[in-house]
């Protein structure tokens, strides 16, 4: 099942973890998978249209999905995706 | 022609001029180099420190803030005697007590779309130290628009990033976040809470990459994000890339100029103050204190996170985190009246957006939070 690590800011939406693993083919599938399981996230990923949200930033590997195939990117069972919020603490 | 280095100076850079890659040479073009900090805070402080002892010849310093003591947990060029002192100041006179042989130029004045140009175009690199997307957005455009390189650095609780965005060799901080987030869905660091050396781990490598710059040695960040998360000790790079649609430095852009970075970020501009409502939806620590002694029963929701009540907390309050509001609504008695509050009245704000919309009538929120009640009617109660 792929990994998705969570930063930070999105943890408290679910229990805590740093990553959570959710089946699915494509990037698109996985991040579904995700909201249904956790509802309250769903506000902070995509927007009312139901678009990824301009400033969620999802990897596979060193590479953002926006370079391959977006949503729609595959991803295999032992992959990790990486979600790289907006933040500007300093 | 570089600038000659003293007897002082080369004895104080020793331990540069013995590196190759620096020596006598690039201890000069330290010293001929000029670098602009925007914000003097948890990134600004390891930052100047560090281009001060390395011998940058010139640093500005911009803030428009004092130093507060709730600051010293991490902003470490500040000083417990420094508590109320400009911050520009105070770390000026840090940097000048570390190295004599610098100009340090400070602007004790917001950073804004009306000042920014004036202030940056005399300096060769900007390093954003900010605390807010407003101020990110204008640094990032100031850079593209000036065609100079933004050493970036960003926080929150744990984790941090790092960049060098310059768009006339890689992308730009819009081409990895074309929009900010919508306000209430990022707390700031003052609401959420930051890890006291995160800030010195992510500066001290903004440091790193702007001597590089100077220097002209190495690799440096361009086109590669640095996430850090101090938590699990991990660094992982990403490749970033130039966004072609990019509004300011893509093929065909929008933005030729520096525009209104509050309306763009949808957030209050200086003076202003944030979580504002409308008045007749706000309630003082005062009028709450005479509420509660009336007698009349009033539901007190702290939507502060279950953490936080162990620093204060309001008897007879129900602890619902912002987080979880919308979900759990159905526990709240929407016939009863209902007074909101949180630390300093930016999450009770929201929740009271958020009830209001739901239906609810009877509901107002504690303007300052439960600091503005610690403050003004309970002494005993600590200020966090």
């Amino acid at each position: 099942m792929p990994v998705l690590r969570l930063p930070t800011p999105l943890r408290s939406y679910v229990n805590g973890q740093t990553e959570v693993h959710i089946d699915g083919q494509t990037v698109g599938e996985v991040m579904h998978g995700l909201v249904t399981l956790f509802p309250a996230m769903e506000p902070h990923l995509y927007n009312q249209r139901g678009e990824l949200r301009p400033f969620v930033n999802l990897f596979i590997g060193a590479t953002n999905i926006r370079d391959l195939q977006g949503l729609d990117t595959p991803v295999a069972p032992e992959e990790t995706i990486l979600l790289i919020p907006s933040i500007a603490g300093g | 022609m570089l600038p000659p280095l003293s007897h002082e100076e080369i004895l104080r850079y020793s331990r540069h001029l013995l590196i190759p890659e620096v020596g006598i040479e690039g201890q000069q073009k330290l010293k001929a180099a000029s670098v602009l900090v925007i914000g003097t805070g948890g990134l600004g402080s390891p930052v100047a420190l560090y281009l001060a002892a390395a011998g940058i010849g010139r640093i500005g310093l911009v803030d428009y803030d004092k130093v507060d003591a709730s600051n010293l947990q991490r902003q470490i060029i500040h000083g417990t005697d420094r508590v109320g002192v400009l911050k520009v100041d105070s770390a000026r006179s840090r940097m000048l007590d570390l190295n004599p042989y610098i100009q340090v130029d400070t602007y004790n004045e917001p950073f804004t779309s009306a000042n920014a140009m004036q202030i940056a175009a005399d300096y060769d690199i900007i390093v954003d130290g900010t605390d807010n997307f407003a101020t990110r957005y204008l640094s990032n455009d100031l850079c593209v628009l000036l065609g100079k390189p933004n050493v970036y650095g960003s926080i929150y609780r744990f984790d941090g990033q790092a960049s060098v965005f310059d768009a006339r060799y890689g992308p730009c901080y819009r081409c990895l976040f074309p929009e900010p987030p919508p306000p209430h869905l990022v707390p700031s660091c003052a609401e959420g809470g930051v890890f006291g050396v995160l800030p010195g781990v992510i500066g001290a490598i903004q440091a790193t990459e702007t001597i590089k710059l100077i220097l002209g040695i190495g690799s440096p960040l361009i086109g590669r994000l640095l996430i850090y998360d101090a938590l699990h000790m991990s660094f992982d790079y990403v490749k970033l890339k130039k966004n072609p649609e990019c509004k300011i430095c893509g093929e065909h852009p929008e933005v030729t100029g520096l525009i209104d970075y509050f309306e763009f970020c949808g957030v209050p501009g200086i003076g202003h103050e944030e979580g504002a409502v409308e008045k007749w939806a706000e309630i003082t620590a005062a009028e709450l204190a005479e509420r509660l002694k009336s007698g009349q029963p009033v539901c007190l929701l702290d939507v502060r996170e279950p953490h936080e009540l162990a620093i204060s907390s309001l008897p007879g309050a129900v602890n619902l985190p912002l987080g979880q509001l919308a979900g759990r609504m159905s526990e709240l008695d929407p016939t009863q009246e209902i007074v909101i509050f949180c630390k300093s009245g930016i999450r009770s704000a929201r929740a009271l957006e958020i009830l209001l919309s739901a239906g609810f009538r009877k509901v107002r929120h504690l303007k300052g939070g439960i600091n503005a009640w610690a403050s003004a009617i309970d002494p005993r109660m600590p200020v966090y």
